[in-house]
């Protein structure tokens, strides 16, 4: 009658017990990275964050003790991540429309699929290179070597396989019934995508879109030498031909540098990325669980 | 006769309707035919690039360790050797490290808003951008690992990954830096593919008396095990293709060592450090480096893509 009951210390209940708390010890070593960064980030970039920061330009490293801002690299990502943007969403956001309203599954369409697939496994820093050898070391936009401009596609190709990913998978989300009932009616394929699906899918593209976005903002090694790295107040539309400034680089720039001033600058700029970084992450993920709520009442 | 209310009327569309149509289709069309432009762009490009280095050092380049840009002799061993011992130690550490993970989320160890939070807090780990990872590796990890490190010298200096004397940057701490990299990408990988196995499947182990580590290890893991082979797999590509934190943490030398405690170097950090003071053949070099990262995440990426698609799917 014994053996109805758990028995502690039969090998196979103490093999759990043991399997159990080092999965429990695995979630727990996951999770330290991510509090201990953004900890670190809060406390030493926090210390950093005045008016000062969002105004000056940062000074070259050297010996004088105040370091300056990082207004040049914070207007700079976000004009290099809206260039990338205006690349790769409306690229993106069509191709993915192709593969998910017009393609019917055939060789074409399975070839571009794996196609962004394998371009979302293409290390960051190729990018870098192929847009290096395309745009800066052939002088091909005006003359100018490195731009902001260069960056911005750099960035671009980066983001390209998400947009067109996730227009793709929230597209086909979008019910048959939808298309049928337009089409039924007499639209036109073109009046059913711009008017039913797309606005139907929209949600769920932004979001991904968004998220894109967001990762596009932290990537540098892309940058590092199309869009180099520049200490300059970006005054007009004439900058972006010239090297531009990021928040990416400047933190692997100034964290590299021997001197505090510049160190204390990186950790700034680190809080700002991050923090913006995160809040998107955050607030997506939040209306995502939001929408999944309303949709099962 | 009397009158109709007309409630549809019978309308051809005129040509310009016919026009945007058609306009409209194939605009996308083009737009989605620019991925592989794009990508095939990349490739030809690296290798034109690197075609001048190519004929001169042929297939030496990837074993030799010179680089002198004085004498005009590369040879890309180092970087190459770096690359895959960095990848293939941290993922050996991240894959038990992850599934574990993976594990405590979908099981029920724990009430489940505690999972979900473990969860999204694996997945903001990978929203951090990885400059900042390697910032906060150069002034937060390396402190802390200092004296560990000494001491792994000190008693296991007889084991030639840990023979020389630790360097304030190595390829250890690369590796650690790597395995917060990976985490994410196999743990929430190795979620969803745990996720898809039915439910039967482990109520048919519980009810023939099987434990529950019994039923994870017998039954559901082997049942995910291809999901979790291609998480691994991409997140090998993902390692070998990381750049910066890498570079910040590496040391960047190209002295060949056998140990781990001392400055190593990856073709990407190698990219990451020349490329921008680069001239002459060394370029050329550099492409043809950044050519054979290529096609190693290339290869490691088709082979997940093949390993997802050739095994999912299965129940």
């Amino acid at each position: 009658m014994n053996s109805l009951y758990y028995q502690k210390k039969l090998s196979r209940n103490v093999g759990d017990k043991f399997f159990t708390s080092l999965s429990v010890f695995c979630a727990f070593i996951a999770i330290l990275p991510l509090i201990f960064v953004v900890t670190y980030i809060l406390i030493k970039g926090g210390a950093q964050i005045n008016s000062d920061l969002f105004t000056l330009e940062p000074n070259p490293p050297g010996d004088d003790l105040d370091a300056g801002g990082i207004n040049p690299a914070l207007i700079g990502t976000l004009i290099i991540t809206t260039i990338a943007s205006i690349i790769a969403i409306p690229v993106g956001v069509g191709g993915g429309i192709y593969l998910a309203e017009y393609s019917k599954g055939g060789p074409f369409s399975k070839f571009i699929r794996f196609g962004v697939n394998v371009l979302a496994g293409v290390p960051s820093i190729i990018a870098g290179v192929f847009i290096y050898a395309l745009i800066v070391s052939t002088k091909i936009l005006f003359g100018s070597m490195y731009s902001g401009l260069a960056g911005g596609m750099a960035l671009s190709i980066l983001m390209l396989p998400t947009v067109i990913k996730t227009t793709d998978e929230g597209l086909k989300l979008v019910p048959n019934e939808l298309r049928y009932a337009s089409l039924g009616i007499g639209a036109s394929m073109y009046t059913t995508i711009l008017k039913i699906t797309l606005p139907s899918a929209f949600r769920s593209i932004a979001t991904g879109v968004v998220l894109g976005i967001a990762r596009a903002a932290g990537e540098t090694a892309p940058l590092i030498f199309t869009a180099l790295f520049s200490y300059y107040y970006i005054v007009g539309f004439e900058d972006l031909f010239y090297e531009m400034g990021s928040l990416a680089v400047l933190i692997y720039n100034f964290a590299l540098e021997p001197y505090d001033a510049q160190n204390k600058l990186a950790w700034a700029a680190s809080f700002i990325l991050v923090i913006s970084i995160l809040s998107v992450n955050i607030f997506s993920r939040i209306l995502a669980a939001f929408t999944e709520k309303t949709k099962r009442v | 006769m009397e009158e109709k209310l007309i409630l549809f009327k019978n309308r051809k569309r005129f040509g310009i309707e016919k026009n945007i149509d058609i306009i409209f289709k194939n605009t996308t069309l083009v737009l989605s035919s620019l991925v592989a432009v794009v990508l095939f762009g990349i490739i030809l490009v690296v290798f034109i690039q690197s075609f001048e280095s190519f004929s001169r050092y042929g297939l030496n380049f990837l074993v030799t360790s010179e680089w002198n840009p004085v004498k005009d002799e590369y040879g890309a061993f180092t970087a190459i050797y770096g690359t895959l011992v960095t990848s293939i130690l941290s993922l050996l550490i991240t894959i038990p490290l992850g599934v574990g993970t993976a594990i405590f989320i979908t099981e029920d160890f724990v009430p489940k808003f505690v999972r979900e939070i473990v969860g999204s807090f694996v997945e903001l780990l990978a929203a951090i951008p990885s400059v900042v990872l390697g910032l906060w590796a150069i002034f937060v990890m390396e402190p802390f690992f200092r004296d560990f490190f000494a001491f792994l010298h000190n008693f296991f200096g007889w084991i030639p990954l840990f023979s020389s004397e630790p360097a304030g940057r190595n390829s250890l701490l690369a590796i650690i830096i790597l395995v917060v990299m990976l985490l994410p990408i196999v743990t929430s990988i190795a979620r969803d593919s745990l996720n898809q196995v039915p439910k039967k499947l482990r109520n048919a182990a519980y009810g023939i008396g099987a434990s529950r580590w019994k039923t994870i290890f017998s039954v559901i893991l082997p049942a995910a095990l291809s999901g979790i082979m291609a998480g691994v797999l991409l997140a090998l590509g993902r390692a070998m293709g990381e750049t910066m934190a890498v570079t910040m943490i590496i040391g960047n030398s190209n002295a060949f060592s056998w140990s781990l405690l001392s400055p190593g170097y990856t073709i990407s950090s190698m990219l990451a450090n020349q490329f921008g003071e680069a001239d002459g053949s060394q370029v050329s070099s550099l492409f043809y480096a950044a050519f054979v990262l290529m096609i190693l995440s290339l290869v490691v990426n088709i082979f997940a893509q093949w390993l997802v698609k050739k095994f999912s799917l299965k129940y």
